[in-house]
C-alpha cells in the first residue's frame, strides 16, 4: 500500500511538471505570439521592445527562462506579474482563493444535497410521474450554460425587482467572509444556486443509474428473499454502493472547481476569484500569473484524483497491484 | 423506461437491429430527434430569411437604418435615455418581418444572427465531437491493444491533458492560437476560421472518452474469441479492426450524442468569453456575449440563443439516453 502511495504521489509531481512545461510552451514557442509585443503595447518601437526583452528576461533561451521562472515561483515566491509592473503574482492569488473556496463549498452543499434527495427519489418513488419528472429535470440541468443562467438570474434579481421583492440583495460582486458575513452570505446565495444547478443534475443522473443497476445485482436478490424490508434494502445496501461511485465523482469536480472551473460564474456574478484572475491573466497573456494558477488549479485536479485512487485502492485490492 | 423482454423470434436478429428497432419504439428519441430536426431545418433556412424575410444582411452593421412600423418611421439605433445618455438602445422585437427579435448594439437583425450562429455553433458542436471520438478511438485503440511502452507513453499524455482543467486548457490554447492561427504544414488557419474553436474543443475532451475506451481494449484483448484469433495466427491489423473496433462501437456512439452536447456548450462559452468564434461571424455563444450590455434594456438578445442552446443540448441528452439504453441492455431503465 506504501509503495503505491509513493508511485501515485510521483506520479503527481510528474505531471504537474509536465503541466507547467506544456503551458510554458504554448505561450513562449507558439510561433506569432509574443509576450514582448503584449508587454510594450501597439505601437512600441523596436528600441522599446529590446528594453521590453531585456527586463523581463525574454532574450534568454526558453529552456533558461522556464527554469527561472519556476524557481520564483517556488523557491523565491518573489514572482512578478508581466503587466501590472512590480506587482507580485502570489499575493494575488492568496487573494482569490477565499472567494472560490467560499463560492465552491456552497454550492456543493447545494448539489449534493439536491442531487442525493432527487437521486434516490428518482430510482425509488413508486407514483408514476416522480422518476421521469426527475430525470426531466436532470437533463434540463446538464443543458443549460452556466453563465447563461447566471446573466437570467441577474436580469431577474438586480434589474426591476432589485427595489421591490430583491431589495434585500446586495450588489454584484464578492464581499469577505470577516468583512461582513451577512453580505458575504446574501450575496453568494444566488451563485451558489448557479453553479450547483449543472452539477446537480449530473448527480441526480448518476444516482439513480448507478441504484436501479444495483438494484438488479444478485445480493440484493438474496436481501429481497431473505424478506428485508423495502425501505432497508434501498438505503443500507443499494445507496450506499452507488454513494461509492459518487463520493469519486465528488473528489474530481470538486478539485476542478477549487481550481478554477468555476471560472463562468466567476465572471457573470463579479466574483474575484481565481478563475477570474485567470482569465484577465489570458487575456492579457500575463504568463507569470497564468502560470501560477494553472500549476495551483492543476495541483488541485491532481491530487483529487490521487485521493480518489488512493480511497479507491484501499477499498478494492484488486487496484493495488495494477 | 419500461424493460421488455426480447422474444424468441427475435433471438435471430443482430445486435445492432435489436438496437436500432428498441430506438426507433423509444419515445424519448422521437422527441428528441424532432427537436433537433426543426432546430437543424432553422440553420440551414438561415440564409432564405435574412435574404428573402428579413432583407438584411446580419454580418454588416447598419448604425444608420431606420425600419417603418405602423406607418412611422423609426431609428433601429435609438439614442440612449438611460444614465447619461450616451450609447445607443437598439430597436426591440418588433414581431414583424424586419427585426422579429429587435437589433443588436450594431444594428443587425438578432433572429438572422441567431439562424446564423445555429450554423456555426452545430457545425463546431459536431466536428468537435467528431474529432474528439476519432482521436480517442485510435489513441484507445493503440493504447490498449499494443500495452507496454506506447500504452505508458499514451496514457501519461492523456493523465496530462486530464488534469489541465478543460475551461483552463481551452482558453489557452484560444487566446494563443487566435493571435496565431494554426499552421498543419501545408494548409493554414487563419484567426478567424472556425478550425481553431474544432481544434481546441475536440482535443480537451479526449482523455475523457480515450480512458473508458481503452479499458475495454484491455478487457476485450484477454477474452477468449480475441486469443482465438491471435492463436489463429490473424494480424494486428485484422484483430483489431475485425474482433476488437466491432465491440467497442457501441460505447462509442453512446458518447456521440452527449460529446455533440458537450463541445456545443464549450464552444458557446468560449464565444461568450469572445475567444471563440470571432467577429464578424456569429454563433449563440456570440450572440449572448451581444446581449450583456444590453441585458437590462433588450433582454431577449441575451435571453433567445441561450434558449435554443438549452433546448438543443436537452434534446441531444436526452438522445443519448435513448441510445444508451438501446444499445446497452443492462442499462435499461437509466437514465
Amino acid at each position: 500500500m506504501i509503495s503505491f502511495i509513493v508511485k501515485r504521489i510521483a506520479g503527481m509531481v510528474l505531471i504537474l511538471a509536465s503541466i507547467s512545461i506544456l503551458v510554458f510552451l504554448i505561450f513562449f514557442a507558439t510561433p506569432g505570439v509574443d509576450p514582448a509585443a503584449r508587454i510594450a503595447g501597439r505601437n512600441a518601437d523596436q528600441t522599446t521592445l529590446m528594453e521590453v526583452r531585456k527586463t523581463f528576461e525574454l532574450d534568454k533561451p526558453i529552456p533558461i527562462r522556464y527554469l527561472s521562472m519556476m524557481r520564483h515561483l517556488f523557491i523565491s515566491q518573489d514572482l512578478k506579474s508581466y503587466v501590472n509592473r512590480g506587482s507580485e503574482v502570489l499575493p494575488q492569488l492568496y487573494q482569490a482563493i477565499p472567494a472560490t473556496l467560499s463560492l465552491v463549498i456552497g454550492a456543493a452543499i447545494l448539489w449534493l444535497f439536491m442531487g442525493i434527495f432527487l437521486g434516490i427519489r428518482a430510482a425509488s418513488s413508486k407514483r408514476k410521474w416522480v422518476g421521469p419528472t426527475i430525470s426531466v429535470l436532470g437533463i434540463i440541468g446538464i443543458s443549460i450554460p452556466v453563465y447563461w443562467l447566471g446573466e437570467v438570474v441577474n436580469l431577474v434579481t438586480q434589474s426591476k425587482l432589485h427595489d421591490s421583492v430583491f431589495a434585500w440583495l446586495p450588489p454584484l460582486g464578492y464581499t469577505p467572509l470577516t468583512e461582513n458575513p451577512l453580505t458575504w452570505f446574501l450575496g453568494l446565495i444566488f451563485p451558489w444556486i448557479t453553479l450547483s444547478v449543472l452539477y446537480a443534475g449530473i448527480y441526480i443522473r448518476v444516482l439513480r443509474g448507478e441504484i436501479l443497476s444495483v438494484m438488479k445485482e444478485d445480493f440484493i436478490k438474496t436481501e429481497i428473499a431473505k424478506g428485508a424490508g423495502e425501505k432497508r434494502i434501498l438505503y443500507k445496501h443499494a445507496t450506499r454502493m452507488s454513494l461509492i461511485t459518487l463520493v469519486s465523482l465528488f473528489g474530481l469536480d470538486f478539485g476542478a472547481l477549487v481550481g478554477g472551473s468555476a471560472l463562468l460564474t466567476e465572471v457573470v456574478f463579479g466574483i474575484q476569484g481565481v478563475g477570474r484572475l485567470t482569465y484577465s491573466a489570458l487575456q492579457n497573456l500575463d504568463l507569470p500569473v497564468i502560470m501560477a494558477t494553472v500549476m495551483y488549479a492543476s495541483f488541485f485536479v491532481v491530487v483529487a484524483n490521487a485521493v480518489v485512487d488512493i480511497v479507491y485502492a484501499l477499498l478494492d485490492p484488486r487496484v493495488r497491484r495494477g | 423506461m419500461s424493460f421488455k423482454a426480447t422474444t424468441s423470434a427475435a433471438l435471430s436478429e443482430s445486435p445492432g437491429k435489436i438496437a436500432l428497432r428498441t430506438l426507433s419504439r423509444d419515445k424519448r428519441s422521437r422527441i428528441a430527434l424532432s427537436v433537433l430536426a426543426v432546430i437543424f431545418l432553422l440553420a440551414i433556412f438561415a440564409p432564405l430569411y435574412s435574404s428573402l424575410i428579413a432583407k438584411t444582411d446580419p454580418f454588416v452593421s447598419t448604425i444608420n437604418a431606420t425600419i417603418q412600423i405602423d406607418g412611422v418611421e423609426r431609428q433601429v439605433l435609438q439614442p440612449s435615455t438611460e444614465g447619461l445618455g450616451l450609447g445607443v438602445t437598439p430597436i426591440g422585437p418588433t414581431f414583424t418581418t424586419k427585426y422579429f427579435l429587435g437589433a443588436d448594439a450594431q444594428g443587425r437583425d438578432v433572429l438572422a444572427r441567431i439562424l446564423y450562429g445555429g450554423r456555426n455553433t452545430l457545425f463546431i458542436g459536431m466536428s468537435a465531437a467528431l474529432l474528439t471520438i476519432s482521436l480517442s478511438l485510435l489513441i484507445g485503440l493503440i493504447a490498449g491493444y499494443r500495452g507496454g511502452w506506447v500504452d505508458s507513453i499514451l496514457s501519461r499524455l492523456l493523465d496530462l491533458i486530464w488534469a489541465f482543467p478543460v475551461y483552463l486548457l481551452s482558453i489557452s490554447l484560444s487566446v494563443v492560437l487566435l493571435t496565431s492561427g494554426i499552421s498543419l504544414g501545408f494548409i493554414k488557419f487563419g484567426a478567424g476560421s472556425l478550425a481553431l474553436p474544432i481544434f481546441i474543443i475536440g482535443i480537451v475532451y479526449v482523455p475523457y472518452v480515450a480512458r473508458p475506451i481503452r479499458g475495454q481494449v484491455i478487457a476485450l484483448r484477454e477474452r477468449e474469441f480475441v486469443r482465438a484469433a491471435v492463436g489463429s495466427g490473424a494480424r494486428h491489423s485484422t484483430i483489431v479492426l475485425r474482433e476488437i473496433l466491432p465491440n467497442v462501437m457501441p460505447s462509442v456512439l453512446v458518447f456521440v450524442p452527449i460529446m455533440v452536447a458537450l463541445s456545443m456548450l464549450t464552444e458557446s462559452a468560449l464565444s461568450f468569453l469572445s475567444v471563440g468564434v470571432q467577429a464578424p461571424q456569429a454563433s449563440w455563444g456570440t450572440v449572448i456575449n451581444d446581449g450583456i450590455n444590453l441585458l437590462y434594456t433588450r433582454p431577449v438578445v441575451a435571453l433567445a440563443p441561450g434558449l435554443m442552446i438549452v433546448i438543443t443540448a436537452a434534446a441531444l441528452n436526452l438522445y443519448g439516453d435513448a441510445v444508451r439504453d438501446a444499445l446497452d441492455p443492462k442499462s435499461r431503465g437509466r437514465g
